[in-house]
């Protein structure tokens, strides 16, 4: 892999940018690998890297039914932190910001990771307790989250209407500083050439239509629209289409999955410097490096696998936002779409080993799935290569749906991003 | 005048109506009609913004909403400034103030246009490759710098004075576009008797017409039909004409979004108008008309102000009368731009050449050239242009290398073709096929109801797409349900039929990698740019997309996908369709966020909730929370009080006199009919069968998964009849739990559910002076303690108005509740009140109703709890009946998990400074020295001061609590760490219990 530097591209500049390689290899698919990854979104790709990295195990292909990271990878409003309540979460959340902050570095590739801060607005005394809440967990974890006051939540973010006067008044924020955004498509190409530089085939346009089960039970591959691969480990890792692709190995899930829509705005000149959510009015906003606003919604409520979503939902959140921040009613929305996210009932998501033995389940990530790409990726690389799952990602077993062991996130937070 | 290059005699506008409006600060004159561009081209005005990235100068490329550079920010006055507004949409009025964006000093003299000369270190993705070193370098150098780069136009930074307005609309057919083939659809459809609406994004209708001065239909000149069939169709009752008006959006189940523009071309707007309106159409059957959008040719700096497409210069000239120059020179792939060449020839303008890269354009249009005599050069290609501000010549030759000839020009009109709009159709989900034979995507299967006619759907010949569309028309009609008789001749003559077309990289792009031959001008995306993405191993045209950003701009790659998929397609080596086209999304044009939410604002956009005591708490200068959509009375702070010393008077008061609270929020659901108790025995934990009427009894709801849901006090009114109480946050979704099992699971019970929530007042009376407040105002209950026990409810009257009368408390005190038609609850509460006052009893607020129900250890479900706890964990089992054979949740709360030993347990925390108060939330370890991360028991879910126990008091769910009863824990918080002792007896207060059953 030629290095990415500044040097690269001064030179590249002075001859028309003609010596760059292609970022990632597209080979024709092996008969057999070591392991197969179905789904090349950030977690599947990341996954592949991981497993060659620190795993020694690079006979490995990524299968991905489109484009690599065409899933939700592509699709999310990018939102980063790791202030969430349970242990078992703040495990996996703050793993995954501890590799943001050197991922561009790790993998040579800028993902802008942009710790502008994610701030979460308290509208009245119900917000202000489960804010406490999460304020003093995270402290006790090791994890930055402070409340401000409302002024203090306004310095911060000076386009914040603070008056009491509001429909939603605002009566403190949480604010993680390390939360911020990154770049999503570059998380997906990062990792894809940085796994096809150690011997991972990435391989696109091909969608796997079954796994497949020797008579002991195990899988030893999968068949796809590019007939059959073989593996003897095989890791999921297709978010919304999860439960139609463990059917296909007789495992059942439980997951539901819905559509989630977001929207950016035309291109402004910047103004609004962080990240603001609120749980009340269910709405999101950040502005992008190229000026948009980005805003996301809460899930339709019915199931589908349509990538388009109901227009009320897009309406309620637009609602919000401009009851937040009423000078916004000029601007325009530019572009909508959704993507479908794979939701468990705790809002907590899945990974580790299934009733079938070589198949490993990586999903659930539902609504907020991007701020764990690293983290999840580098655990799941860790339960595939070991047969089981790093103490981290303990807590997060298909089993707990059994047993009743929730890891209720939900509970704490209705839009969970 | 209304500016030099009107050309008298020539386009549509009257020349006596005139308006004035600035841009940049220079004031001009425009005709009434003109858009800001036509006004700006007829002063002589062609540089009107930058780009994007490389602070190039743009003008205006078309004379539509496919514009991609001429943005500029509109402002009425100071709160209404709309950024990124297309001057090729926009109308003036008198009295408008226009502006340039993006640009620092002036428009002419950019300082960011040195990132033009630095564009080579700007390639396509270079953001990924660098700006890694050294790592905090990112966040505070590079993307600060990014940032400020970005960005077109102002946000605006003033609440937006304008209201906008919202419909939903039915009909039979929705017609899309009314152009010739929309007029002759929705005519036709009229005519068979089906409700029609017709919308148009333009002024006026006429589509194409606007510049095809050519075209006669029905003898006439086109135009002019256009018009008087506008008129013929408004004229009818069952046809609705929306002009200004946009189809963004085409969502599920035929519903299409339209964004109706009311008042931003009005210098003066009707008191009452809003300036925009949304409408959500649900047709039962759509006709899509949009027509087509002619793309540029892709050269060498063909981003230059002055050129521009051919229709936009036709429309130009035809339309407003506008000469975009006087020695305008062609540049085309298609017979189309003759006629433009025609045209300006026939206004008496200058044509120096057509530059044709086709070896044989059609024969009509080069005879006719011919004979006009006008230059054309077959076979050639526009290498490149001179002039920086505005075109002043173009060089032509064969191809690069060949021998090349500079013409003066001061404007270039370009066409490589036209691409069919099918925005609409793919945002549908339809499936588009590729027409090899004519290079374009065309509809191909449908998703929905819908059909596609004339341009956007591939039919080029003026008969045929009035053919086309009539049987569209009466099509559409008879399967939405009329029954009348559509048939309608209408003919149409065209004077010549128009060939040829190109797509992708003409000549003068280049082979070279330095050549910015532009195809999505707004985003600053050139041909060489998409060759790279192709290099850089980027294969899908969603990859080539988001790595270029071709097609991201507010334009929304209108102009620039084609292109940009022919050149990848052909550097891949593979077909356009394997290529793949990326995904059509809403809007088709950019749509205020104000249009969107209309109404939805302040109380519309959620309407708070207030009680009937509401006022006369306002008057009591009661401070309010929010709880849940309810404006709750928090605490009555007498002058001088603070929120604590209120609370505390409060908490003291009730104690001792007596207290009246309003509890109208609580939901209230009204459960009847024979299987009501067999109901109740399923959705709640408790067993109702053996409540008496005349009783209530305090229950608890669980989910399927055993996690308590909700609670409250459940009356029995008589056999077949509950009055059935919630939380306050859970009204709405408890009545839909009920509902969902009702319908899905129980749906052989004979139960009917009413939400009475809205239609009882509720006044709590609390103290010891409870029964004496109210006694002399109730009739026909016998309210002493033995004939009216603790936990009963009776019908009567209070007041002289009818009661449902609960002996109840949340606060540990003798106490009543009283329902009242929620029409005579302020009425009956002053009647309360007037007994209460002089007794010394208070009103008091939610604040302190915690307090008290704290000091006895009541839970409140979403405080003390979070969706996480079992009935069982919060010491509740004994309201779990152990006889019910079944019951939602009664599975889940056997998993094994539910029922293992250690669950966090609610428990009591006495801080062991006693005048300490915990914060709610806070987090409980065994060991304040352990280091981060440490382990957590539990938090802390209530905590308050009592002034009635004379210290702290706190609950708090905590692993394994009823096993820690009197050990210490500790609460470290960020500056200290406190001592708690763990109590398991929740009671703070009257253990025994005896105060409520006086
Ligand atoms: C609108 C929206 C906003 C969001 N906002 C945020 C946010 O702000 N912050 C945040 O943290 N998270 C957010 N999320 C969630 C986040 O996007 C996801 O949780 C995360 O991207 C999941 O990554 P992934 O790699 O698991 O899934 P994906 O990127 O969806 O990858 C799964 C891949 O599997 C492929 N696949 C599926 N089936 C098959 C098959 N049979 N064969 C081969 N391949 C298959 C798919 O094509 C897809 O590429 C948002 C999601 C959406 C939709």
């Amino acid at each position: 892999m030629r290095k990415y530097s500044v040097f690269a591209v001064v030179r590249e500049a002075m001859r028309g940018h003609k010596g760059w390689e292609a970022q990632w290899a597209s080979p024709e698919p092996r008969k057999e690998y070591d392991a197969i990854i179905i789904g090349g979104g950030g977690h599947g790709l990341g996954a592949a890297y991981y497993l060659a990295k620190e795993h020694g195990i690079t006979n490995v292909a990524v299968l991905e039914k489109g484009w690599i990271g065409g899933g939700n990878t592509g699709r999310n409003t990018t939102i980063i932190r790791s202030n969430y309540l349970y242990e078992e979460s703040m495990h996996i959340y703050e793993h995954s910001l501890k590799l943001w902050e050197n991922l561009s570095q790790d993998l040579n590739y800028n993902v802008m990771y942009s710790p502008r801060g994610v701030m979460m607005l308290s509208h009245n005394v119900h917000d202000q307790q489960s804010f406490k809440r999460h304020i003093n967990a995270n402290r006790l974890y090791g994890i930055d989250n402070e409340w401000l006051t409302p002024e203090q939540a306004k310095a911060y973010c000076p386009p914040l209407d603070i008056s009491k006067t509001a429909r939603y008044p605002i009566n403190g924020a949480a604010l993680q500083r390390r939360g911020g955004t990154a770049r999503h498509d570059a998380v997906a190409w990062g990792y894809a050439r940085a796994a096809s530089d150690r011997g991972v085939h990435i391989i696109q346009n091909c969608e796997v239509t079954a796994i497949r089960r020797g008579p002991d039970g195990r899988v030893v591959g999968v068949e796809t629209s590019k007939g059959f691969i073989g593996a003897k480990k095989i890791g999921v890792s297709a978010a919304g289409h999860t439960s139609v692709v463990m059917q296909t190995a007789d495992v059942r899930v439980p997951l539901q999955s819905q559509p989630l829509q977001a929207l950016v705005s035309e291109p402004l000149k910047p103004i609004f410097p962080c990240v603001v959510m609120s749980n009340s009015v269910h709405a999101y906003i950040s502005q992008s490096d190229k000026g948009e606003f980005v805003i996301g919604a809460g899930t339709d409520q019915y199931n589908s696998y349509s990538q388009t979503g109901g227009m009320q939902i897009i309406t309620h959140t637009l609602d919000a936002i401009c009851e937040l921040f009423p000078m916004f009613r000029r601007v325009k929305m530019m572009r909508q779409w959704g993507g479908i996210v794979d939701v468990t009932v705790d809002r907590s998501p899945i990974q580790g080993i299934t009733p079938v033995p070589g198949l490993f389940i990586n999903a659930g990530w539902g609504t907020g799935g991007f701020k764990a790409t690293p983290g999840s990726a580098h655990l799941f690389a860790h339960l595939i290569a070991k047969g089981e799952p790093h103490k981290f990602a303990a807590g997060l077993t298909l089993d707990r749906f059994r047993t009743g062991r929730l890891i209720d996130e939900a509970a704490a937070a209705a839009v969970a991003h | 005048m209304s500016g030099a290059n009107r050309i008298s005699g020539w386009g549509r506008l009257t020349p006596a109506k005139t308006a004035r409006f600035t841009f940049d600060g220079k004031s001009y004159t425009a005709l009434e009609g003109d858009t800001v561009a036509s006004a700006l081209l007829a002063n002589g005005v062609h540089l009107l913004g930058r780009s994007f990235k490389y602070h190039r100068p743009r003008g205006i490329l078309t004379a539509g909403p496919e514009e991609p550079n001429a943005l500029l920010d509109v402002s009425r006055d100071a709160a209404r400034r709309q950024p990124n507004v297309r001057a090729t949409v926009q109308e003036v009025f008198d009295g408008m103030v226009t502006s340039s964006q993006n640009r620092w000093p002036s428009l002419a003299l950019d300082i960011g246009a040195v990132n033009d000369l630095m564009s080579p270190f700007f390639a396509a993705g270079f953001y990924y490759k660098t700006f890694m070193w050294p790592k905090k370098a990112w966040e505070k150098v590079y993307e600060p710098f990014i940032r400020k780069a970005a960005g077109l136009g102002e946000a605006p930074k003033e609440e937006d004075p304008d209201h906008y307005a919202g419909r939903y609309a039915h009909t039979d057919v929705l017609v899309v576009g009314a152009g010739v083939a929309g007029l002759s659809a929705a005519l036709a459809a009229a005519k068979s008797g089906a409700k029609v609406m017709l919308v148009d994004e333009q002024p006026e209708v006429g589509g194409a017409l606007h510049y095809d001065t050519g075209v006669k239909i029905n003898g006439k000149d086109g135009f002019t039909w256009a018009q008087e069939t506008a008129a013929e169709l408004k004229a009818m009752d069952n046809v609705t004409v929306l002009s200004r008006t946009t189809a963004f959006g085409y969502y599920n189940h035929n519903m299409i979004a339209l964004c109706e523009r009311v008042t931003d071309h009005k210098a003066k707007p009707g008191k009452n108008e809003p300036r925009e309106r949304l409408w959500q159409v649900r047709a039962k059957r759509v006709i899509l008309a949009t027509g087509q959008i002619e793309r540029h040719m892709v050269f060498e700096n063909n981003d230059r102000p002055g050129v521009m497409l051919a229709s936009a210069g036709r429309t130009f000239l035809n339309h407003f009368g506008v000469a975009v120059g006087q020695k305008v020179g062609i540049y085309t792939a298609h017979d189309s731009a003759y006629e433009a060449a025609f045209d300006l020839k026939r206004a008496g303008i200058s044509v120096p050449a057509i530059v044709d890269s086709r070896e044989k354009p059609g024969e009509a249009v080069l005879a006719q050239a011919r004979a006009m005599g006008i230059e054309v050069l077959t076979g050639h290609a526009v290498l490149t242009v001179g002039g920086k501000l505005r075109v002043n010549s173009m060089t032509v030759g064969r191809h690069a290398g060949s021998a090349t000839r500079k013409i003066a020009i001061d404007a270039l009109l370009v066409s490589a073709g036209w691409t069919p709009s099918v925005h609409l159709f793919s945002q549908s989900r339809g499936k588009l096929r590729w027409d090899a034979e004519t290079q374009r995507f065309l509809p191909g299967t449908y998703a929905q109801d819908s059909l596609s006619v004339g341009a956007c759907n591939g039919t080029d010949d003026l008969q045929a797409t009035i053919e086309e569309a009539l049987a569209a028309g009466e099509l559409m009609a008879k399967a939405a349900g009329a029954e009348g008789n559509g048939k309608i001749e209408i003919t149409g003559e065209a004077p010549f039929s128009w060939t040829g077309g190109m797509i992708g990289a003409a000549e003068g792009a280049g082979p070279d990698t330095t050549v910015k031959a532009f195809i999505d001008f707004q985003h600053d995306v050139c041909a060489k740019d998409i060759r790279l993405a192709v290099r850089e191993g980027m294969q899908s045209i969603e990859h080539i997309k988001r790595f270029t950003t071709n097609g991201m701009a507010s334009d929304q790659g209108k102009l620039s996908n084609m292109h940009g998929l022919a050149i990848a397609a052909e550097m891949l080596g593979k077909d356009i369709p394997q290529v793949g086209l990326t995904t059509f999304r809403q809007p088709y044009t950019p749509v205020t966020f104000g249009t969107i939410i209309n109404h939805s604002r302040g109380d519309l956009f959620d309407p708070a909730r207030k009680t009937p005591i509401h006022p006369w708490a306002v008057a009591k200068g009661a401070e309010f929370e929010d709880v849940g959509n309810w404006k709750r009375a928090w605490y009555y702070a007498k002058p001088g009080e603070d929120m604590h010393a209120a609370v505390a008077r409060e908490c003291k008061t009730v104690r001792d006199v007596a207290g009246i609270f309003d509890a109208s929020t609580l939901g209230k659901i009204e459960v009847v009919g024979p299987d009501a108790a067999k109901f109740l025995n399923l959705m709640y934990t408790n067993a109702w069968d053996t409540l008496k009427p005349g009783k209530c009894r305090y229950g608890i709801m669980t989910r399927e998964d055993g996690f308590i849901y909700d609670d409250g006090v459940v009356g029995r009114m008589a056999e077949d009849r509950f009055h059935v109480t919630t939380t306050t946050g859970g009204a709405p979704r408890v009545l839909q739990h009920m509902e969902d099992y009702l319908q899905t699971e129980f749906p052989d019970l004979k139960v009917w559910l009413t939400s009475t929530t809205e239609q009882w007042a509720v006044i709590a009376v609390q103290g010891p002076k409870a029964r004496e407040i109210i006694a002399p105002l109730v009739e026909g209950i016998d309210i002493s303690n033995e004939a009216f026990p603790h936990m009963s409810v009776a019908e009567g009257k209070i007041c002289g108005v009818p009661t449902r009368l609960f002996r109840m408390s949340f606060t540990g005190e003798l106490g009543f509740e009283i329902n009242v038609p929620a029409d005579y609850g302020q009425a009956v509460w002053e009647a309360v009140w007037a007994r209460a006052e002089p007794m010394g009893a208070c009103p008091y607020g939610t604040e302190t109703m915690h307090v008290l129900r704290a000091e006895k250890g009541y839970i409140i479900v979403g405080q003390d709890t979070d969706g996480t706890v079992t009935p069982d964990d919060a010491s509740l089992n004994w309201a779990v009946s152990k006889k019910k054979p079944d019951f939602v949740g009664i599975r889940g709360l056997k998993r094994p998990d539910l029922v293992a030993p250690g669950r966090k347990q609610l428990v009591g925390l006495l801080t062991k400074d006693p005048n300490g108060v915990l914060e709610e939330g806070a987090q409980v370890v065994a060991d304040p020295n352990e280091p981060k991360p440490m382990t957590m028991l539990g938090h802390v879910t209530s905590s308050y001061w009592s002034s009635n126990c004379g210290r702290s008091i706190a609950m708090a769910l905590i692993a394994d609590g009823k096993n820690r009863n009197g050990k210490t824990l500790y609460v470290p918080m960020a500056d200290r760490t406190i001592a708690v002792e763990v109590v398991t007896d929740m009671v703070f207060f009257d253990k025994e219990g005896g105060r409520l059953n006086v």
